[in-house]
């Protein structure tokens, strides 16, 4: 009799704790650290330096959520996913957040019940071939062997591309961006294709850069962007704002060497109310006056971050293009704080 | 007349649950099944409500929706509009597909290597036992990593094919790159066509043709056995009646080989050769690296422990019967397979399901080369697109283990027969 009364009190007690869900940023502030998601290894997106420290655009984003919660940029767990990995490791708790050149798609947001707080990055599919191969346009790869990172949506712009175009191809699925690369390199496949910022950040590590083409077509809209789960709207605010204050800030002119400066307090209203030296934004997160000043200063604003990591004067050389500031003709855009 | 009593009977008290021997061994089994039971619903129970939690549910239909991908190498029809669950069955066929040219190649090397090692030679002798301590003592994933690096790493590239650079082999029809392997194809010119079994089910997940061409040259090549077995059993006759056992070596090969022949000379058989066109080779049977690395390295790691299991058996044979056999004149191949593997099958035959078994479940590692097998179609791709990881990990535990379950049961069903009846 008393086994099955204990038993039956276990069962009770266990189905309790199984349904109750805490706030994420109460879990992070009582850890005392952010997981946050990357890539496995992608060149100024999201890379371990000689040191091992996480450097990158991506990871900048991730640092930036770090100093607005935990008012510390390096307390964070870089947590490396692969295409098939991350959305498991993001739906079961493992990390916080995801920073890792995800596509916003209909069914990631709304099936697989991710929230995505905005676009850090306008990509589109291309595909990268050596220049010996003579190719000048994605129009000629009829029956070219391709190499793609499973588990992504490449894959299926991928098929559609070759379908709509009556053209057949041999896809070779790899795992991660390493094995691609060392496939691409050793000629088992004739092309490698993935979103072009990533082609650029590939052929930026390669010994000859120079030898590879990155073709002209784009077949795909990829608006790549840190995601969230679904259901704790606090934590996706936060995240979404954070980023958003990295934009406003390029925007409005605030950059990590003169935030200090401003931070005293100026004439323009909205950098005062970003800096928190104006009304209390902060508080209606459930965070103190002083979040976005240090998110901004953890790396920079929104320009810096891309100049840094993955702009024109780095190996990896990408033009804003898409990803400039509204006002000079890109679709980078912040709703206004207020 | 004597009276007999029953001894009084002691009521049952509850107590007696537990002290009577009789009833305690019953007790405990019920209390561990309830225990067993309330544990494995309370995991049914705890997966549902945190589904239910994150707003996900379980159910299958995804399964009938497009897949939206291509898969590389496939045994049958698929487009990137065919069903999830099709792109599923054309992973199982890749999976049975290697599974079985693995055990095949697994038993030949396994059993050879055996033998090998039992030999009086000493380097043979050496030789065998160093490959079978290398191979299975190192986990067959390296071994498979291992053999695609050096396939893509050091075959030749196919713009060498173009340079001319490298050739091909065997009179231009063998063409060995760091793609894969690309051999002649046969082909009909007055083929049969196909028949195309359970169209329309399941929105066309599961059809497939099966070709007219080889039922026909199966059929008369079956045939052809048929007689040759019967001409055996006639000069068997003969020979018990007369002694002298008259010559058909040549009449058995002919029924099975000439109609074979006028048969595929009747189709219209040739061989279609692969042919350097644009970016690839065209034409042909394409063997991928990832098949040829996944195939070879499963292949060689278990036949490593297949040949101990041959040795094993080999030299649970008494010695008496080799010299028994020794006696009677018998040469030493013959006494191997006249006397020794017959009766050693038999102790061979348990534990070479389970490396059967053990070579079809380590088929999943297929992933790590990009072959395309089902679990990277439907517990990869499929599960990804979808995201429906509860969905796909069951199905997928399903249909390894009915693979499984058929592989043990047939092979069970073999061991049945050959096993030695005891009186």
């Amino acid at each position: 009799m008393k086994k099955s009364v204990f038993f039956g009190a276990l069962t009770v007690a266990s189905l309790a704790a199984g349904a109750v869900a805490a706030g994420t940023m109460d879990d992070v502030k009582a850890r005392g650290k952010l997981n946050c998601g990357v890539s496995t290894g992608l060149v100024g997106f999201a890379a371990p330096d000689a040191n091992g420290t996480w450097n990158g655009f991506d990871v900048g984003v991730c640092r930036a959520v770090a100093a607005a919660v935990l008012g510390d940029p390096t307390a964070i767990e870089f947590v490396p996913t692969t295409g098939k990995t991350r959305f498991t490791a993001l739906a079961s708790g493992e990390v916080d957040m995801l920073a890792r050149n995800t596509t916003w798609t209909f069914t990631r947001d709304v099936d697989l019940k991710f929230e995505f707080v905005g676009v850090n990055y306008y990509d589109g599919q291309g595909f990268m071939a050596p220049k010996s191969l003579g190719v000048t346009s994605a129009k000629d790869l009829d029956g070219a062997t391709v190499c793609i990172q499973t588990g992504t949506t490449t894959e299926l712009n991928l098929a559609d591309f070759f379908r709509s175009n009556n053209m057949s191809y041999e896809p070779v699925p790899i795992e991660t961006n390493a094995e691609a690369q060392q496939q691409y390199l050793s000629g088992a496949c004739d092309v490698l294709t993935t979103d072009a910022s990533g082609l650029a950040a590939t052929r930026a590590s390669f010994e000859n850069p120079k030898d590879h083409v990155i073709l002209p077509e784009i077949i795909s809209k990829e608006p790549l962007g840190p995601l969230v789960r679904h259901g704790d709207n606090q934590w996706g605010d936060l995240v979404r704002w954070t980023l958003n204050a990295l934009i406003s800030a390029e925007e409005l002119g605030i950059t990590s060497a003169n935030i200090d400066e401003l931070a005293k307090g100026t004439n323009n209203p909205e950098i005062n109310r970003i800096l928190g030296t104006e009304g209390d934004l902060g508080a209606m997160l459930g965070l103190d006056k002083q979040w976005a000043y240090r998110a901004i200063k953890a790396g920079g604003n929104y320009g810096e971050l891309f100049e840094k990591n993955i702009g024109e004067n780095t190996p990896i050389g990408l033009a804003r293009g898409l990803n400039a500031q509204w006002k000079d003709g890109g679709l980078i855009y912040s709703p206004p704080f207020r | 007349m004597t009276t007999l009593t029953d001894p009084p009977k002691a009521s049952f008290r509850l107590s007696m649950l537990i002290y009577d021997s009789r009833y305690r061994s019953i007790t405990i089994q019920v209390v561990a099944l309830i225990g067993f039971l309330i544990g494995i619903a309370w995991l049914v129970n705890n997966t549902l409500q945190n589904l239910d939690a994150l707003g996900k549910t379980i159910e299958f239909g995804f399964l009938k929706d497009p897949s939206g991908y291509d898969i590389n190498q496939r045994l049958i029809e698929y487009t990137s509009r065919s069903t999830h669950a099709r792109a599923a069955f054309v992973g199982l066929l890749n999976t049975l597909l290697v599974a079985v040219m693995g055990c095949v190649l697994a038993t030949t090397i396994g059993v050879f290597v055996g033998v090998m090692r039992l030999s009086k030679n000493w380097l043979v002798a050496k030789v065998m036992t160093v490959y079978v301590e290398t191979l299975r003592n190192v986990p067959v994933l390296l071994w498979i990593v291992f053999l695609m690096a050096i396939l893509s790493e050091t075959m030749p590239k196919l713009k060498d094919y173009k340079t001319g650079a490298a050739n091909m082999l065997f009179g231009n029809s063998i063409a060995i790159t760091n793609r894969g392997v690309y051999v002649p194809e046969p082909l009909f010119s007055r083929s049969l066509g196909d028949v195309t079994v359970l169209k329309g089910i399941y929105n066309d997940s599961f059809y497939f043709g099966v070709s007219l061409d080889l039922i026909a040259i199966l059929a008369v090549f079956i045939g052809g056995l048929l007689i040759s077995k019967l001409i055996k059993r006639r000069a068997d006759v003969i020979q018990a009646a007369t002694g002298d056992r008259p010559a058909t070596w040549y009449l058995r090969l002919g029924v099975i080989v000439v109609p074979t022949l006028i048969v595929l000379i009747l189709l219209g058989f040739h061989l279609g050769f692969p042919e350097l066109k644009g970016f690839n080779f065209r034409g042909g049977i394409h063997m991928r690296n990832s098949l040829v690395a996944l195939w070879i390295a499963l292949s060689l790691y278990t036949a490593a422990f297949i040949a101990e299991i041959v040795r094993a058996g080999i030299m649970a044979i008494s010695k008496g019967q080799t010299e028994a056999a020794a006696a009677l004149g018998l040469r030493a191949n013959k006494i191997m397979s006249l006397v020794v593997l017959p009766q050693a099958l038999r102790i061979i035959f348990p534990p070479l399901i389970s490396q059967y078994l053990n070579l079809t479940k380590n088929t999943s590692l297929a992933i790590a080369v990009g072959y395309m097998d089902i679990t990277g179609t439907l517990g990869g791709i499929t599960m990804n697109q979808t995201g429906r990881e509860l969905e796909c990990v069951l199905l997928l535990m399903l249909i390894y283990l009915v693979i499984s379950l058929s592989i043990s049961s047939v092979m069970n069903w073999y061991n049945e027969r050959v096993k030695l009846t005891e009186r």
